[in-house]
């Protein structure tokens, strides 16, 4: 397997404080890499870093480096508008657009050009189909998206992030606000789409992160403690805090 | 006293005042309509009105209002939506902010009559743009910006940030963030400004007495040429509008009907802002529905 994106010495700020305290990782492609720890330890904020979301963020400051096909994205000659076309992204609480189910996906293909409506009706089909959603949905594609249901909801920002054919996927939380029967869903999809995707979750659930990843990361105060294949991590870590935190006696 | 009893007083008083409220305004809605609707009639509505004779209408007083509520708007709209996505998406907290934020606040609280006589010393006499329809226009715009730019401002701010953070993470530009997801969440909210700001329109006298003029000249609805002194279109031409016909009429006028010929105004002025009101929200509607697909 290939790396398709790593780290390199990332540190992130917040004004003077350190968030994430050069961290080295590197994620294979076709794979689910859990990043888990305890609130506040920097996993989200170094997920938001992948992208260059954390650009919107006034007073944050990024060192070190992030490769992506060999490419340093964290320079300034960077477009992170070309480079976020690359990298679809999906939070913890659903955030469709205010527009039909069809609008919301056909939105990033039509923006980048395609403008044929046999083209992106396909498109649209192919991104809900991919999102599991599409039987759901496919006699309404002309209703409002936010007459979905919170699973679907979040089945559809994922298809809407699909859409545009990403070669990575960030997933920040994507099923903590979401029933059972939703996250098993979600879950099911996450593993599917691994088969395409290089695909990074943030998640507080240990049950979660040991069914659908490859490989775990353990965060800690912006630090990362350790790094290693999934079933490692949550039978044998070799850091005690690691230990501690995945047996639930911290954090 | 117990948490009961004080809970049904403050209940008790609450529901007091709503219903206070709804009197007064159904009171007041109800006088005017009462006293002006049996003298509308389509004559009434259409024709010119009378200095000396009974009979007069309230044709141009009726056009020159649509059209300075036309004209104000078009200049109003833009200013104001544009100032107001500054505010909310480009602005930083800096001392410009800071100061285009109070400028906003000390306009809304001029006092019309302040604002009409800077109009006639400015726009009517130093620009020389004359008692003219674009002058009244130019001096609401003055009333309605502060309005616009805050109600705009406000229903940007409280679009959820996750629906920016959305188009932020597909690569798209902020322009298009603001045009084509921000703007249509925000829309019901500056629809809702819009009206406020025409319900002054329609309403304002004392700013327009010294910047539309309180004269018309005779108006040929068959002139379409903006040029000409005689076209209703003309927007270099003083316009009497309705409310400062009713206060004209009211005050001075000397017709015996004058009494009448006010109350009919006041009706046909209270139903057009009533009529404005539906229209704008009912085209809002259309347009949310459009743009979010949300039934």
């Amino acid at each position: 397997m290939t790396d398709i994106l790593r780290t390199e010495n990332l540190k992130i700020y917040y004004g003077q404080n350190e968030a994430v305290k050069g961290v080295d990782l590197s994620f294979p492609e076709n794979s689910v890499t859990a990043l888990i720890g305890p609130s506040g330890c920097g996993k989200s904020t170094f997920l938001r870093a992948l992208n260059r979301m954390n650009d919107e963020i006034p007073g944050s400051r990024m060192t070190g480096s992030i490769w992506i096909n060999g490419r340093n994205i964290n320079a300034p000659d960077t477009d992170v508008t070309v480079l976020r076309q690359s990298i679809g992204m999906v939070w913890q609480r659903p955030n469709p657009f205010y527009k039909s189910i069809y609008a919301n996906i056909a939105f990033g293909p039509k923006y980048h050009g395609i403008k044929n409506k046999k083209q992106l009706d396909q498109i649209v089909e192919d991104s809900l189909r991919k999102a599991a959603l599409w039987d759901e949905v496919k006699d309404r594609l002309h209703q409002s998206a936010l007459s979905l249901s919170g699973g679907q909801q979040q089945r559809l920002c994922i298809a809407r992030a699909l859409s545009v054919q990403p070669k990575i996927l960030l997933l920040d939380e994507p099923a903590s606000a979401l029933d059972p029967v939703s996250t098993a869903k979600i879950e099911e999809l996450i593993l599917q789409l691994k088969e395409q995707l290089c695909i990074v979750i943030v998640t507080h659930n240990m049950q979660q992160a040991a069914r659908i990843s490859g490989h775990t990361a353990y965060f800690y105060m912006g630090k990362l403690i350790e790094y290693d294949k999934t079933d490692v991590i949550f039978t044998n870590p070799s850091d005690p805090m690691t230990q501690e935190y995945i047996s639930g006696r911290f954090g | 006293m117990s948490a009961k009893l004080k809970d049904r007083i403050a209940t008790g008083v609450i529901v007091a005042f709503s219903l206070l409220i709804i009197a007064i305004l159904l009171g007041m809605l109800g006088y005017i309509l009462v006293r002006g609707l049996s003298h509308i009639s389509w004559d009434f509505l259409t024709s010119v009105p009378e200095t000396i004779r009974a009979g007069g209408g309230i044709g141009p007083q009726l056009f020159n209002s649509l059209y300075l509520l036309v004209l104000t708007l078009i200049i109003t709209i833009p200013l104001g939506i544009g100032a107001g996505i500054y505010m909310a998406e480009y602005a930083k907290g800096g001392r410009l902010t800071a100061a285009v934020r109070l400028v906003v606040e000390v306009l809304s609280s001029f006092p019309s009559i302040v604002v009409g006589l800077f109009g006639l010393l400015l726009i009517v006499n130093t620009f020389n743009f004359g008692f003219s329809v674009l002058s009244g226009a130019l001096v609401l715009t003055i009333f309605n910006m502060p309005l616009m730019v805050r109600v705009t401002e406000q229903a940007f701010r409280n679009v959820p940030k996750e629906q920016k953070e959305a188009g932020l993470a597909m690569g798209l530009s902020h322009w298009k963030i603001i045009t084509s997801i921000l703007f249509p969440v925000a829309l019901p909210a500056i629809i809702t400004g819009t009206i406020l700001a025409a319900g002054r329109i329609f309403g304002e006298a004392a700013a327009l007495l010294f910047t539309a003029g309180m004269t018309t000249p005779r108006l040929d609805f068959t002139d379409w040429n903006p040029m000409s002194l005689n076209s209703p279109i003309n927007p270099m031409r003083p316009a009497e509008t309705l409310s400062v016909h009713i206060w004209k009429v009211n005050s001075e006028g000397i017709a015996p009907d004058a009494a009448e010929i006010a109350a009919g105004a006041s009706a046909v002025l209270v139903l057009m802002v009533l009529i404005f009101n539906l229209l704008a929200r009912w085209v809002g509607r259309l347009l949310y529905r459009k743009f979010t697909s949300i039934k």
